[in-house]
This record gives structure tokens, C-alpha cells and sequence, in this order.
């Protein structure tokens, strides 16, 4: 009880004291913010189940449409524009998840890149409604629970976003915590077995590709209320591909190593380009390899590792 | 009648023939032992039984229910559970965990979402006495993989117990366990509740002997013959194929 208190605390200090540090990057903060609850939504599906994807911009783009059209034709209201998101993102995952879920591995992969080239091209012809390659413009979303309107500078952006993280946060916290975040994490070690003590395998993955469908979409409905636009971009394989790297980096199946890691490469990406706008990719590449080689479970483990080493122990990644 | 009868059970391969009309009784309480030679079918006919294969004739019941259309996870539920022979833990889960997980779907919690997987007394306390009952507290809260591997086998027989299962299948406990631990797997298996119908499929010689009541030989997927240890200790056939080694 108390670690989670005092994780819960060193969070709200670190989203207070990059506010105060960095006033004038508060949009930068915010889509780190968003990426984080993206990454989280993964780490809950390929970091705890096991679930293989390289399309999980699929569900964060149907909630970033969904979220921008109820915005502009039903209602302003950003909270109920995030639920707008998270029931089309779950939507999204449970119609493509009923036929993934039966799948592994490769198949898996390829099936989940494929429903997401699928979305951004209905998303591309279906001009009339989407704006097509132009994007959705137009949303205007109200006052944060009727008392904050969105400013300029982005404040509200910010505290409005950060919230919604911390809240994405504790609630897979929770789940990975309970029978069921127990009952994915034996999936992932061995689905044969689950079968074999009585589980549905198909129906849990499916429940849990939903639950990240859902995180995924909020994540998408978070951005088009927050930059007032959502573009195709919002589906790319790019976007998808980012957000694996990012969660590797950090560690899969822990949530704070999905914070961690696209924390870290937001702002090398960020510092990288600043410094070089032709070869950052170098540096991030650097990274990753890095990483991958001598850090496998990615960076979350780093201090415990460090600490070993000061005692003389063994190998950090170990 | 009570437990598992087995009558006239087929299952081909294409043209193969690996388990040919098949009449098997397990009835609780029973101490049962499966030997043969390599490619006897012996594993076929545990997977034909717990339902990882499926038959291509004869008959399976249940406490005389037909249990043929029951898949895998059905047939779990219903009391019918089988170790594996090559060990499928959750190897990066601790033993603990490992025990947890079982218990937890037998109660039919597995998908709870806001209660703490470790937060229900009921659940714990059986965990513990699992955990007791193999003599692995020890080693309760490490992970798996870093167990010896006899051990293991432990947790693999603790973990198949905690479905309570009324049927229990064991194939080959003790392979791949140096023999100086097979006395871990024996005292386990003595250990197992007195109504349970235990079916052990097994390599080892002094293993069956000393847990068996009644020995049932399978040869090229036919019963040779069954018997009490001591029967089939005497019996020339049997003698004839182990030390003949004509099939190995």
C-alpha cells in the first residue's frame, strides 16, 4: 500500500515539476502525456498478455475520429468525447480482435497491420465525413468538466491529459494486480497450460485486446481534442511501430517502464532532431540497440540492476 | 457406474494405428499404472482421454456420462486432468503464483478484474496447504524457472491437484529427474487423496511397482494384459518384451 502511494506521489511531482520546469513546451508535454497512454494500452495487451502487434494505431485512430466527430456533430463535452473514444477504440478491438485473437505469432503481426492500413484507407476515401488526406478539422471541444475551457498556452491541454494518465495508469495497475492481469501473465508464459487448468484462452486475449482497444482509443479521442485535428497519421504503421519501440525501451509489463520508455524517447527524439534535424534517427537507433543488447528487459530495470552491481552482484539485465 | 470407462477406443493416424479397441476402468480410488514400449500409445491414450486428441471410435464416460463431445477445458472442469509429461509451467511466475492460478479458475474467479489476485483468504489458504502438501513453502516465492528440476515436477503435480480433480493422470512424473529425486515424485504420489483415481504413465520400473495396485501393459496400441504388480512381474510376455527389448 505504501509503495503505491509514494509511485502514485513521485508521478504527480514529476507531471508538477515538468509543468513548472518546461512552460514553454507544454504542447510537447501533453503528446508525450497522450503517447504514454497509448504505450500503456500496449503494455497491458503485448507486455502482459503476450498479444503480438504492430497495429495499435488502429484503435487509437478510430477513437481519435470517433472522439473529433462526436465533438462536432453530437457534443462538446471533452469527457464524454474521451468515453466516445474508448467505446470505438473497444468496438474497433473486439470486431477485428474476434478473428485476430484465433491467431499467433507472424499471422498475428501481419493480421494486426492489416486492420489498421484498412482503417486509414476507409478513413481516406471516406472524404464527406472524415476530411480524408486534408484531416478532421473543426473540433472545438468545451470547458474540462464545464470549468476549464482550453486555452492558448495549453495548460489546461496539459493537466487535462496528465489526468487522464494517471487515471489509464492506476486502472491498469489495478488490473495487473487482479485474477485476470494474473490469468494474462500465465497466458503469456504458457497458453497450452491456461487450456489445460480450464481457461478459455481465445475469450481472455479477446477481453484483454478489448481493455487496450478501449486505452488506445482514449489516447487517439485525448489528441483530437487537444490539437483540434486528427489526420491520417493517426492510423500510420509509423505511429504503431513508435509506440513498440518505446515500450521495449522502457521494459513491457510493468506500466512504469511503458512511462518510462516513451518518456525517454520523446525527448531524445525531441533534443535529437533540435540538434540535427537529418540524423536523429541515428541517435534513437543507437538507443534502442543499446538497450535491446545490454538491458533486454529495457531501462525499467536499470536501477535495480545498478544496485546489484554496487553489491557486487550479478549482470544488471540478468 | 462411477468414474472412467473407457470401451473399444480407436485412434488412427492416416493409415497408423496408435491405440485399437481400448477397454479401460478407473474407478476412484484407484492406484493405476500404464507401461509399454516406446510407441506402445500411451500418451495417445492419455490425450484421447483428457480430450487433446480426439478419437476415431469407441466410447469414453464419465460417471456414466458420454464425455466424447467435451473439449479440452471442459473436461477439466469436470474432474479429468493430466500432468504434462514435458513441463509447461509458468516458468517466470512464481511457484506460488503458479498455484494461485489453478485455484483461482476452479473457483471461478480467473477473470476478476478489481480484487487483488493474492486478496481472497479462502484461495491463500488452500495455496498454503498445496504448497505444504509438496513440501515446496521453501521455495513458494521463487520464480519457477529457478527451481531444480524434480522440483518442478512437484509443482506440476501441485498444480494439476489444485483443479481437484477426481481423475488424475500423471505421464511420466519422473522423467528427466535424476533418480536421486525420484523419491520426491514417489512420496508425492503416496501423498494423494485416498478417492482419487490416479492413472500414472511411466518409464520407470521401480516408480510403478511401488505406487501401483494394478498394472495394465499396451503394446503397439492393444492391451496385452492387466494385473496386480505381482502378476505382471511373473508374466512371460511381459518379461519376454522388457528384457527381449524387441519393440524399444
Amino acid at each position: 500500500m505504501n509503495r503505491r502511494l509514494l509511485s502514485l506521489l513521485l508521478i504527480l511531482l514529476a507531471g508538477g515539476a515538468a509543468y513548472l520546469l518546461f512552460p514553454y513546451n507544454l504542447a510537447f508535454l501533453t503528446r508525450i502525456l497522450i503517447m504514454i497512454v497509448l504505450v500503456l494500452s500496449l503494455d497491458l495487451i503485448l507486455g502482459l498478455a503476450g498479444i503480438a502487434t504492430l497495429g495499435q494505431a488502429a484503435m487509437y485512430g478510430a477513437g481519435a475520429y470517433a472522439a473529433g466527430l462526436f465533438a462536432i456533430h453530437v457534443w462538446a463535452d471533452p469527457v464524454a468525447g474521451l468515453l466516445a473514444g474508448a467505446l470505438a477504440g473497444a468496438a474497433l478491438a473486439a470486431l477485428s480482435g474476434a478473428v485476430l485473437m484465433r491467431t499467433q505469432g507472424l499471422t498475428l503481426i501481419m493480421l494486426t497491420i492489416a486492420v489498421a492500413q484498412i482503417c486509414a484507407e476507409i478513413a481516406n476515401r471516406a472524404r464527406a465525413v472524415t476530411g480524408g488526406a486534408d484531416g478532421l478539422r473543426g473540433i472545438r471541444p468545451g470547458k474540462v468538466l464545464g470549468l476549464w475551457e482550453f486555452d492558448f498556452i495549453g495548460i489546461t491541454g496539459y493537466w487535462y491529459a496528465f489526468a487522464v494518465m494517471a487515471l489509464v495508469l492506476l486502472a491498469l495497475a489495478v488490473i495487473a494486480r487482479s485474477p485476470f492481469g494474473l490469468s494474462l501473465r500465465g497466458i503469456h508464459e504458457s497458453p497450452e497450460r491456461m487450456v489445460a487448468i480450464g481457461v478459455s484462452v481465445y475469450r481472455r486475449r479477446l477481453a484483454a485486446y478489448t481493455m487496450g482497444g478501449a486505452v488506445a482509443g482514449t489516447a487517439g479521442a485525448l489528441s483530437a481534442q487537444i490539437t483540434q485535428l486528427v489526420s491520417l497519421e493517426a492510423f500510420s504503421f509509423t505511429l504503431s511501430a513508435e509506440a513498440l519501440i518505446m515500450l521495449i525501451l522502457g521494459g513491457t509489463g510493468r506500466l512504469y517502464g511503458a512511462v518510462l520508455g516513451t518518456v525517454i524517447f520523446m525527448a531524445v527524439h525531441h533534443l535529437a532532431a533540435a540538434n540535427d534535424p537529418f540524423n536523429w534517427l541515428f541517435v534513437i537507433g543507437a538507443l534502442v540497440l543499446a538497450v535491446v543488447f545490454f538491458l533486454p528487459r529495457g531501462l525499467i530495470v536499470l536501477p535495480t540492476g545498478l544496485k546489484r552491481l554496487a553489491k557486487g552482484g550479478r549482470h544488471a539485465g540478468s | 457406474m462411477q468414474g472412467l470407462e473407457v470401451r473399444g477406443l480407436s485412434k488412427r493416424f492416416g493409415g497408423l494405428v496408435v491405440s485399437e479397441d481400448i477397454d479401460f476402468d478407473l474407478p476412484p480410488g484407484a492406484r493405476k499404472a500404464l507401461i509399454g514400449p516406446n510407441g506402445a500409445g500411451k500418451s495417445t491414450f492419455a490425450n484421447l482421454v483428457t480430450g487433446i486428441l480426439a478419437p476415431t471410435g469407441g466410447t469414453i464416460r464419465f460417471d456414466g456420462q458420454d464425455i466424447a463431445g467435451l473439449d479440452e477445458a471442459q473436461r477439466v472442469k469436470r474432474g479429468i486432468a493430466k500432468t504434462f509429461q514435458i513441463t509447461t509451467l509458468f516458468s517466470g511466475l512464481t511457484v506460488r503464483e503458479n498455484l494461485r492460478l489453478p485455484v483461482l479458475e476452479r473457483r471461478g474467479r480467473g477473470g476478476g478484474l478489481f480484487r487483488r489476485a493474492d486478496g481472497d483468504p479462502a484461495i491463500e489458504t488452500e495455496v498454503e496447504a498445496l504448497l505444504a502438501q509438496f513440501d515446496l513453502l521453501p521455495f513458494a516465492d521463487r520464480p519457477v524457472v529457478d527451481l531444480a528440476y524434480g522440483q518442478q515436477r512437484l509443482v506440476e503435480m501441485a498444480l494439476t491437484l489444485a483443479l481437484k480433480p477426481r481423475v488424475l493422470i500423471l505421464d511420466e512424473p519422473a522423467a528427466g529427474v535424476p533418480s536421486s529425486e525420484t523419491h520426491l515424485i514417489i512420496e508425492a504420489i503416496e501423498r494423494l487423496p485416498g478417492d482419487l483415481a490416479v492413472l500414472v504413465i511411466e518409464h520407470d520400473m521401480d516408480l510403478v511397482f511401488r505406487v501401483a495396485r494394478s498394472i495394465v501393459v499396451l503394446v503397439q496400441g492393444r492391451i496385452l494384459t492387466e494385473g496386480t504388480p505381482g502378476e505382471i512381474a511373473t508374466n512371460a510376455q511381459v518379461r519376454e518384451l522388457y528384457l527381449g527389448g524387441a519393440h524399444g
